[in-house]
Order: C-alpha cells, then sequence, then structure tokens
C-alpha cells in the first residue's frame, strides 16, 4: 500500500506522542505540496519567520480561492459570530486587537499583567495545597487545566463556576481546530454551533458589564472608547470568545510540556527546585522545544508568492509549521536538545509578526509561576507513563492526562 | 610566519580601544569572547562607564530612568585596563603608539578606533556659553536637561528637527512644557525621510502643541544680564522668549585627534574598508588599525559600495563585533561588514523605525496604512529598486521590506499588500533636501567612492 501523503500524517494520530521524527522528514522538502487542492507546507525556521512578516499573506478565509477540503483550516468562526482578530487582516485586525488590548498590555495598562504576579502564586498554592494526602495526580486535570481556567476568568470577569457550561463548548471548538478528515464536516458544523452557544453565553455577561462595569477585561471591551472608537456588539463577543478560548487551552499544554519535558531532564528540574529564577529561560526554551501552538494552518497569499524558488499561486493555503521550524538545524544549533542554557532562544513558540501571541505576557508568567512551584514543591516526582497518553489535535498538541507520583508536598 | 604573529598576539598580545562606549565594550567582549587572552586598554574621554544613549532622549527626560543608571549592561568579563575621563589626543602608527591628554603614551599592537560623534554645538561660541544653552548628546548632557525641564521653564527652544530635536520637543509636551522648534527645513525629519514623510512629523508635532517654526532658522541667541539665555531671534526677524534651548544641529565625528596621524580620517569620519580595517590618507588599507561605530565610514555592497556612516545603535554593536573578530583571526576567517541599516525612534507616541537608507531614494510609495492615520509603510525606491523603508506604528512588517532591500526588489512595489490603500497606487517624489544645504542631518550618510576624505558628496535625486 502506498505511503500516504506527508502533509496528511501531521494530523494521524500515531505522530502525536513525538512528530519530530515526521517534522524532520517535512523540513526536507521546505515547500510542501503533494495534492493539487493540499496545503503548501512550509517547515523551515527562515521561510516561516518570513512569511509571518509578508504583507502578502493574510489570515482572512475568505482570501483562500477554494474554501473546504482542508481538515485543518476549516474556520472555528463561520458561526453566528464574525471572524476574531486571529482571522482578520489589517486594517480591521489591528483595530480590533487595539482595542483588546487597552484593557490588557502598555501604553495604558502595562502593569495589568505584571500586577497579577501574587494572584497567581496564590492559586497555583491553593491548587497544590488541595491535593492533600495524595502521592500520584492527573497533572492536566487537577493543576495544568485549573489554574489557567481560574485566571482567565478573572481577568476577563467570568464567572469560575460556569467553568463546565462552557467547557462543554470550548471543546467542540478547539476540535473543531483539528478534526479527523472522516468527520471534518460534522466536527465543524458542531465547532460553529458551539461558538456561537459560548458568543451567547458570554453576551449575558457582556450586558451586565455594559450597565454596571467592574475591573476586569470584558468590561474594558465594552466601555472602551479611545481614539480606535468601540467594538460593535458582536466584535465584543467574537474577542470575549477568541481570549477565553486562547486564555487557556494554549497555556494548559505549555505546563504540561513544560513538566513533562522537566521530568525527562531532572538536572534541569532540580535546578529549578533550587533556582526559581531560571524558570524564565525554562519557559523560553520550552516554547520552541515543545510550542503548545505546533502549526499556523489559516493562511493564504493574496498575490502569487515565491517561496525557496517555488511559486505559491494566489488563495493557496498556507501551513505554517512552527514547531518544525523550531528544531530547524539551520537556525539551531542542535535543535532536538532541550536546553535552557542556550544564548539564542528566538523561538517561534508565540508566532512572530502583526499576529504574534496576543496573552503571550501572560502565558510566559502563568507557566513561570506553575512550573516553578511544582518543582520545589512535589518531593521526588515520576512519570508514571511515558509517553503519555495524548489529546487528539495536532494544532494545540499536549497530553490529554500525565500522571505524576511522588514523595510528598514540600 | 604570520599564523605564528596572530596565535601571539591571541596569546599576549596588546590590544588598545579608543573609546569607551557601545562599540568599544561590545568590540572588548567579543574579542575575550573570541579567545583574545592578552592585554586589553580601554581610552575613554568620559569619566563614566559605558553607558547607553538613546534613552537620555526619551525616557531620561520624561523622568522614567535616571540619567545616572542607564550603564550599558557586561555580557562578560573583559578584564580590561579602563583609561577613563582621559581623551586620546593622537596617534603614531609607525611607533604604534596613542599619545592621551595627560602625556602619557599607550603602545599596542592592535588599535580599535571607536570614538564615535559628539554634539554640534552652537556655532557662537559666547552664545553658546549662556546659560540655558544646552547640547544632548551625553549623559551629563542629560541630566543637565532633564533638572531645566523638572525646574519649569516657561519655554523650551529647540533648535533643530531632527530625530533628536524632534524627541526632546516630544518629552517637553509630555512633561505639559511649551516648545518652539525652529528648522531649516520645510518640516521635521526632512533630512532622514524626506519631505512626504516629514509632513506627517509636522502634523504630529502641531497637533502635539508644538509651536512649529520651519524655513528659518536661528540668527542669535539673547542673554540677560547675568548670562542667562532669554530669547532666541530667527531669520523671519520674529523673537522667542525662552529660558532653555536645545542646540540638535546634529553632530560631528571625533577625528580631530587624528590629525596629522597618516589615517584617512576627516570630518566625515575614519574610512575603513568592509573588514573594518582603516584605510591611510593614501587610500592603503592599514594592517593593525580598525574602525567601528559612529566615526566609521564604509563601504556596503547593497548601497553600490559607497562609503556609508551609520549613526545607529544596532550598527554599532555589529561593527564591533565584526570589527572585534576579524582583529584577532586569520585572513581567510575575516568577515565583512554587511549591516542593513536599521534605527528606531519614539516621538508623540509614535513608534518610528527605517531600515536601508531612506536619503538614497528618490521616489515613496506608501504600501501599508495611511499618512493620514499615521500608521504606515513607506517604501523608498532608487534607480527601479527597493532602497529603504520606515514605519509609523507599524514596524512588524519591517523585517519583510528589509528582505526586499538585500534582494534588490523592483519599486515600484506591483504587488498587493495588506491594507494598500486606493489612493497609495502610484510611488511619489520622496522629496529630500538638497544634501548640501546645512540642516540636522540624517543619520545615514553617503560618502562617495574615496577612502580619503575629499569632498564627494553622493547627491540623492532631487526633483
Amino acid at each position: 500500500m502506498p505511503k500516504a501523503p506527508l502533509f496528511r500524517q501531521i494530523t494521524d494520530f500515531a505522530h502525536r506522542a513525538d512528530p519530530y521524527p515526521l517534522y524532520e522528514e517535512l523540513r526536507r522538502t521546505p515547500v510542501l505540496h503533494e495534492e493539487a487542492d493540499g496545503p503548501f507546507v512550509i517547515s523551515s525556521y527562515w521561510d516561516i519567520e518570513a512569511l509571518l512578516h509578508d504583507p502578502r499573506i493574510s489570515s482572512d478565509a475568505t482570501n483562500l480561492a477554494a474554501a473546504g477540503a482542508d481538515e485543518l483550516s476549516h474556520s472555528d468562526e463561520t458561526g453566528g459570530l464574525p471572524p476574531s482578530f486571529i482571522r482578520l487582516d489589517p486594517p480591521e485586525h489591528d483595530r480590533l486587537r487595539r482595542i483588546a488590548n487597552r484593557g490588557f498590555g502598555p501604553p495604558r495598562r502595562p502593569r495589568r499583567i505584571e500586577g497579577m504576579h501574587g494572584e497567581l502564586e496564590e492559586i497555583v498554592a491553593g491548587l497544590l495545597d488541595g491535593l492533600g494526602d495524595a502521592r500520584q495526580i492527573d497533572l492536566v486535570d487537577q493543576f495544568a487545566y485549573p489554574f489557567p481556567v481560574t485566571v482567565i476568568c478573572r481577568l476577563l470577569g467570568v464567572p469560575r463556576e460556569d467553568e463546565p457550561r462552557f467547557r462543554a463548548w470550548v471543546d467542540p471548538i478547539v476540535a473543531g481546530l483539528d478534526p479527523d478528515s472522516r468527520t471534518s464536516a460534522d466536527s465543524a458544523r458542531a465547532a460553529q454551533e458551539a461558538r456561537l452557544q459560548l458568543g451567547m453565553y458570554l453576551s449575558g455577561l457582556v450586558e451586565q458589564r455594559t450597565r454596571e462595569p467592574r475591573d476586569d477585561l470584558l468590561s474594558d471591551l465594552v466601555t472602551s472608547h479611545g481614539p480606535d472608537g468601540s467594538m460593535t456588539m458582536m466584535e465584543v463577543l467574537a474577542t470575549a470568545v477568541l481570549l477565553l478560548i486562547a486564555g487557556h487551552e494554549t497555556t494548559v499544554n505549555l505546563i504540561t510540556n513544560g513538566m513533562l519535558t522537566l521530568l525527562r531532564h531532572p538536572d534541569v528540574l532540580r535546578r529549578l527546585a533550587r533556582d526559581p529564577g531560571l524558570s524564565v529561560r525554562i519557559v523560553e526554551e520550552l516554547l520552541r522545544y515543545e510550542p503548545p501552538v505546533q502549526i499556523v494552518p489559516q493562511r493564504t497569499c493574496i498575490a502569487d508568492i515565491e517561496v525557496r524558488g517555488v511559486i505559491i499561486p494566489k488563495g493557496s493555503r498556507i501551513w505554517l509549521m512552527l514547531a518544525a521550524g523550531n528544531r530547524d538545524p539551520e537556525r539551531f544549533k542542535d535543535p532536538d536538545r532541550f536546553d535552557p542554557d542556550r544564548e539564542d532562544i528566538q523561538h517561534l513558540g508565540f508566532g512572530s509578526g502583526v499576529h504574534s501571541c496576543f496573552g503571550a505576557p501572560l502565558a510566559r508568567l502563568e507557566a513561570q509561576i506553575a512550573l516553578a512551584a511544582l518543582a520545589r514543591r512535589l518531593e521526588n516526582p515520576r512519570l508514571v507513563a511515558d509517553p503519555p497518553p495524548y489529546r487528539q489535535n495536532a494544532i494545540l498538541r499536549g497530553p490529554r492526562h500525565l500522571e505524576i507520583a511522588f514523595d510528598g508536598l514540600n | 610566519m604570520a599564523g605564528d604573529y596572530l596565535d601571539r598576539l591571541r596569546r599576549e598580545g596588546r590590544i588598545v580601544i579608543v573609546g569607551a562606549s557601545l562599540a568599544g565594550l561590545r568590540a572588548a567582549e567579543t574579542l575575550r569572547a573570541e579567545g583574545f587572552t592578552g592585554e586589553l586598554t580601554l581610552i575613554g574621554d568620559e569619566p563614566h562607564e559605558p553607558y547607553d544613549r538613546p534613552p537620555l532622549s526619551k525616557s531620561v527626560l520624561l523622568g522614567m530612568a535616571s540619567p545616572r543608571r542607564t550603564e550599558l549592561p557586561h555580557r562578560r568579563e573583559i578584564d580590561a585596563k579602563w583609561r577613563l575621563g582621559i581623551a586620546a589626543t593622537g596617534l603614531d602608527l609607525a611607533a604604534k603608539r596613542v599619545r592621551l591628554a595627560d602625556g602619557d603614551e599607550v603602545p599596542y599592537d592592535r588599535l580599535l578606533i571607536a570614538t564615535g560623534v559628539r554634539a554640534r554645538p552652537w556655532l557662537k561660541e559666547d552664545e553658546a556659553r549662556l546659560d540655558g544653552v544646552c547640547l544632548l548628546r551625553t549623559r551629563d548632557d542629560a541630566a543637565d536637561l532633564v533638572q531645566r525641564l523638572d525646574a519649569g521653564p516657561r519655554r523650551v527652544f529647540v533648535i533643530g528637527a531632527g530625530f533628536a530635536g524632534s524627541e526632546v520637543a516630544s518629552a517637553c509636551r509630555e512633561k505639559g512644557i511649551p516648545v518652539t522648534v525652529a528648522e531649516r527645513a520645510g518640516a521635521p525629519l526632512v533630512g532622514a525621510l524626506g519631505g512626504v514623510i516629514g509632513a506627517v512629523a509636522a502634523d504630529l508635532q502641531t497637533e502635539n502643541g508644538v509651536d512649529l517654526r520651519t524655513h528659518v532658522t536661528v540668527t542669535g541667541l539673547e542673554g540677560d544680564s547675568i548670562g542667562r539665555v532669554r530669547a532666541v531671534h530667527l531669520s523671519d526677524e520674529s523673537v522667542v522668549e525662552a529660558d532653555v534651548v536645545v542646540v540638535s544641529l546634529g553632530s560631528q565625528r571625533n577625528t580631530e585627534w587624528l590629525t596629522g596621524s597618516g589615517l584617512g580620517a576627516g570630518p566625515r569620519g575614519i574610512a575603513c574598508d568592509a573588514g573594518c580595517r582603516a584605510f591611510d590618507f593614501r587610500g592603503i588599507v592599514t594592517d593593525d588599525v580598525f574602525v567601528a561605530g559612529d566615526v566609521a565610514r564604509s563601504p556596503h555592497a547593497l548601497f553600490g559600495y559607497q562609503f556609508l556612516s551609520l549613526e545607529h545603535w544596532g550598527n554599532a554593536v555589529a561593527q564591533a563585533e565584526t570589527a572585534a573578530h576579524n582583529m584577532i583571526c586569520h585572513g581567510a576567517d575575516r568577515r565583512p561588514h554587511l549591516w542593513m541599516p536599521a534605527f528606531w525612534s519614539s516621538m508623540f507616541g509614535v513608534n518610528i523605525k527605517s531600515v536601508g537608507v531612506p536619503p538614497m531614494g528618490d521616489q515613496l510609495m506608501i504600501t501599508q496604512g495611511s499618512l493620514a492615520e499615521r500608521r504606515f509603510v513607506g517604501v523608498y525606491g532608487y534607480q527601479g529598486r527597493v532602497i529603504a523603508a520606515v514605519t509609523f506604528d507599524n514596524a512588524r512588517w519591517l523585517e519583510f521590506y528589509a528582505r526586499q532591500i538585500e534582494r534588490g526588489a523592483p519599486f515600484p512595489v506591483e504587488y498587493p499588500t495588506m491594507d494598500r490603500r486606493p489612493e497609495n497606487r502610484q510611488p511619489v517624489a520622496a522629496d529630500f533636501p538638497d544634501p548640501s544645504l546645512p540642516t540636522h542631518g540624517p543619520t545615514v550618510t553617503l560618502s562617495g567612492y574615496s577612502p580619503a576624505d575629499q569632498q564627494l558628496v553622493f547627491h540623492p535625486a532631487r526633483h
């Protein structure tokens, strides 16, 4: 039987625990295009980096020559809500992102995230103290998931106790990003429906904040009247859905991938236990070595462009393999080695260019605090299963569970 | 054997660096990182350890950073002899010695010159001595100016609307201080970015409450009975009362100490080859004298091999690293200095960045965003190719345009781009002023093909 085309193997679950040999194979054909309607898969660091800054590259699905047929680029955002800024181009993207940023970062709120430091440490301490006498935990369900969910709920102003409700919508939305090719149409429909439901749920909170603003991001979104004007109600909802999901789904994987990597490198784990300041370098290296977002699958081009001598026609689907670029030996010395002491960690973990991760400062801080606390407090932690079971998703890649045994809590 | 000499130089040679600022420090660190274990001496005329200058006209003036706390972070131990607060006054190429102001002489096996530039002073010396007439180049200048701004002057007068002058004006407005800016050309930043972008910079100033006077020169500074500046006289015969005057007329290269040394040094800098080796006045490259940073002028492959002087932070770092590397390696391992010119500024809440050599461009195209919104990418063209780009609050696209410059991509830019506005489909004249007119000056200077300092000046196209 002939082997499946390489690009189809990207979504093949068989590669999930260790996709890096596949990525190495992908890099051998830096611009991979195997089927007429298939995507152009870009896997080398410099090419990805160049395309992330190329003003002919679009994130807007309406610029695709033909929609459908592509299991990675099914929009999660074609439901009743307009696309959020992650799926828009300048100038609309820039305007919405600037308005969203007014409540989130500099110049207006330079200390918003930094100011959450103590609060984040308390949440982490609470979760670890709550483990009681347990000597084995599932890090995902008992720590890496509840921590960022609690944080994004507080930041946005979404009641934490509503988590079971919105999780029922978030799961299909995330699954819709990366369905198995055989069920893609179904899961895309389910994702659209879930996105609409989540938007309706959030509209109740948004209406409340319009009447009584509080110190949270939802209030900032509805009350913002800066030089860019205000968002429409639909824009507020699309942005709130994006921030709620992106605000925790990726961080779960960053923390879980992080702890898994540290348990596989016990010398680094021991150093971190002694020196929490090392968490800054560790998290940067993790974003290179095991990035929580592995692929940017939603790009196209608004003109014919040339990459390494290959013409990518206008309207083609383009997949940017961030995680493959992060392991590119043309860019990083000894790329498959986890080495937080690297002098140069200019990774693609948060993307680059105008769409570079909006929540990066928060994700960094959460992962730094979480990993430093785990290293300090878990006594003699050990992996129960290696590799652990993974989630289906090839884009937002991470373990579904991570069983860790330990001797006690410090 | 050349190899033996180099091994000995690396092991126990004497390397002297004249100029203890950004380029000098980074060169020293690179020498040590690349295995130089001999004697290293850093000579600097300022009494301070190397410090960072960009904050001096920005966060320091705003009081967000102290002028005393902008030391450059050290990347590594450099184990050097520091001769700070003592200027180098002469160079004996034959005897391989640097003369110091205190009469001392420092012998070297290899020398790196990184003496940089200084602020061009007000030309009338008696007026320049008036209390309240300031320059802004050094940390001491910044400390003095901050104190004067904090004292609540009635009005600050800035002479020259280049980047430094415009940044001072921006800081004044942010502090609520009335400020007048005088510019000989038609708009701020025209020397660096041309008249089209200059007009945007002018709007930015006036909208932020700057009293901007263009097409005027300052004819005199008037003092009061106790020697404090009190008014500025302009060529249009107007008089503006001000108690602080900031002279921001560009810079002068610190090469006077090399007069008569035989090096190809003059008012436009010290010529060196792409490997940072200095030329002598005959145009013959020297073996043991290297140059880096603002004081260097070196040929650049991307710009027709013309000599280029760059007063850019990133250039100082890159050139220092290349020079240091080349000082202690074998000929075949030498690297050329091929830095893509790039600089940034921030004023009136707008982030301005540029790559390439804008003053070389004769045409300009706004390929993304719009001038009216003050968020845009402008691309400069010269003889049918992309030569430079500038962004206002749009810096994240700049890398793409840097690559276009490197590849000599065609101009005008025909392909569609994100946020291209219909009114911007055609290029317009970039509108640079006649470069022979003295003004605040661009931060990039093209100075022809001669390694000696003859008056061969490159003229950007005019209309």
